[in-house]
């Protein structure tokens, strides 16, 4: 028996649904690790060992374990401490963290790249080292990194589809509901890998917006 | 008010990485209005010098006063991180390598620390920001990244930067330095101007004729310690000390 995309038209109210709960998701999860990432990076090189080492024992476990793991025990774990998250939440916090580590190892390289001099004027005219990083350093630091960060939200993307196993209607499980319903699982799962490729499609749009928009001002 | 006579004092200077001592007991005193200038070859502390002034490279031993308060005091921790940014504020510094922020506009790398730190409304920052641009006649270029503008332009914008916070002292740690020889002129203006409005000023320099023109004393500094000092006059025309001659001899026979 060969393709036959006939079906497809009648479940796709659910593959948009999935797409809509992906790309909300991703957009969440993107935002948490990018402010995470800079929180961590900065706890990381500035914070007193009381912070430094907690976090450092945070992004060893969130980048040394696979995310599948990590999103069951923040999922299925933390119920049994009396912390009882909704699908789609531990599926943002999960994948937000796990990709703040990954963003805050780029970003403490970049601040460390940051010209020295730029935080030397910056507590010249007065700034506390705080005022500093934050005004000066930080920002130049984390425009050095967009792109790669955007390579990371773009495996963020398609790590999105992990949470389907923890029971979020995102594009991969309503593929899944769609496939058994119909026993056509290469039409529906191609259908879902057109979908994945769009929404990559936009946030690689995204991601080279906003770097357009520094390179302009610089 | 402090006695106008010791506006910046410097109380036996001293600062050491492990066993190189790099100042050696320095003491030295400026007037309110007066431009000091500092030279010496490469590796004499001068740099180092200026630098500990707003304890940017904190000294080992002795004292700094800027108008009779001390700027490197013993406090906890915490206290001298807030003193520190205080006096600070009330010390301009012009580096080499300008520092511009280069995320910045030139209006908004004036404007930054007076409005965080001052409270400036967006009407005061920006006059602000006209005011000191005019000064270093970068007004036409008050939107334009650093990326955009000359050596020369990019150093005037830095010392408008400075400026911004009315400094009561201007630091200038080879300002031209880094500069091709044709936009040294625009820099030096800049400070003439600064010079004439009788601000405070201690300059590092290479620019012999640049610091007879200007300023009121000269210091040979060599190797940690002030080898000589007076009116550029006598300094850089009748020397007294060997090490100074020799310097000039070198300085001015290679400048030509």
């Amino acid at each position: 028996m060969g393709l036959d995309f006939s079906v497809v038209p009648q479940y796709l109210d659910i593959l948009l649904l999935g797409c809509a709960w992906t790309i909300g998701i991703t957009l969440a999860a993107a935002v948490l690790s990018f402010f995470g990432g800079i929180m961590f990076a900065v706890a990381a090189l500035y914070g007193p060992w009381i912070i430094r080492l907690p976090f450092r024992l945070i992004a060893w476990v969130f980048m040394g374990t696979p995310l599948l793991l990590q999103l069951f025990l923040i999922y299925f774990g933390l119920v049994q401490i009396g912390i009882d998250l909704p699908a789609f939440v531990a599926g943002i916090i999960g994948l937000g963290l796990h990709f703040a580590v990954y963003n805050s190892e780029l970003i403490q390289t970049a601040i460390l790249s940051v010209d020295k001099g730029q935080m030397e004027a910056a507590r010249t005219v007065g700034l506390s080292r705080g005022q500093a990083l934050r005004k000066v350093v930080i920002p130049q630091a984390v425009r050095a990194v967009i792109p790669p960060i955007g390579n990371n939200m773009i495996a963020l993307l398609k790590d999105s589809a992990l949470v389907s196993v923890i029971g979020v209607s995102e594009l991969t499980l309503s593929a899944q509901r769609a496939i058994g319903a119909t026993y056509r699982p290469f039409e529906f799962y191609l259908m879902a890998a057109a979908f994945y490729y769009v929404i990559n499609l936009g946030m690689e749009w995204v991601v080279w917006r906003i770097e357009r928009r520094i390179s302009i001002s610089r | 008010m402090n006695d106008q006579k010791n506006f910046v004092e410097i109380r036996h200077a001293q600062k050491s990485y492990g066993s190189l001592e790099v100042l050696k007991d320095i003491s030295l005193t400026v007037e309110r209005g007066q431009i000091v200038a500092i030279i010496g070859p490469s590796g004499s502390g001068k740099s180092t010098l200026l630098r500990a002034i707003n304890d940017l490279d904190p000294l080992t031993g002795g004292e700094i006063f800027l108008d009779g308060v001390q700027v490197n005091k013993t406090l906890p921790h915490r206290q001298y991180e807030k003193h520190i940014n205080e006096m600070r504020q009330q010390i301009g510094m012009v580096f080499q390598h300008f520092n511009l922020f280069p995320h910045m506009t030139a209006r908004e790398n004036v404007t930054m620390a007076p409005k965080m730190l001052k409270g400036l409304s967006k009407e005061q920052a920006d006059a602000l920001a006209e005011e000191q641009l005019e000064k270093v006649g970068m007004l036409d270029r008050i939107d334009y990244y650093p990326s955009r503008l000359s050596g020369g332009q990019k150093q005037r914008v830095a010392i408008a930067r400075a400026l911004a916070m009315k400094p009561k002292l201007m630091l200038f740690d080879e300002a031209t330095s880094a500069l091709d020889p044709e936009l040294v002129d625009e820099v030096n203006m800049v400070m003439k101007k600064l010079a004439e409005e009788h601000m405070t000023m201690i300059i590092v320099t290479h620019e012999m004729d640049f610091a007879a023109a200007v300023c009121d004393r000269v210091l040979f500094m060599d190797q940690g310690v002030v080898v000589e000092e007076g009116p550029p006059e006598v300094v850089f025309r009748n020397p007294t000390k060997d090490r100074t001659k020799e310097f000039l001899r070198k300085h001015l026979a290679g400048a030509k």
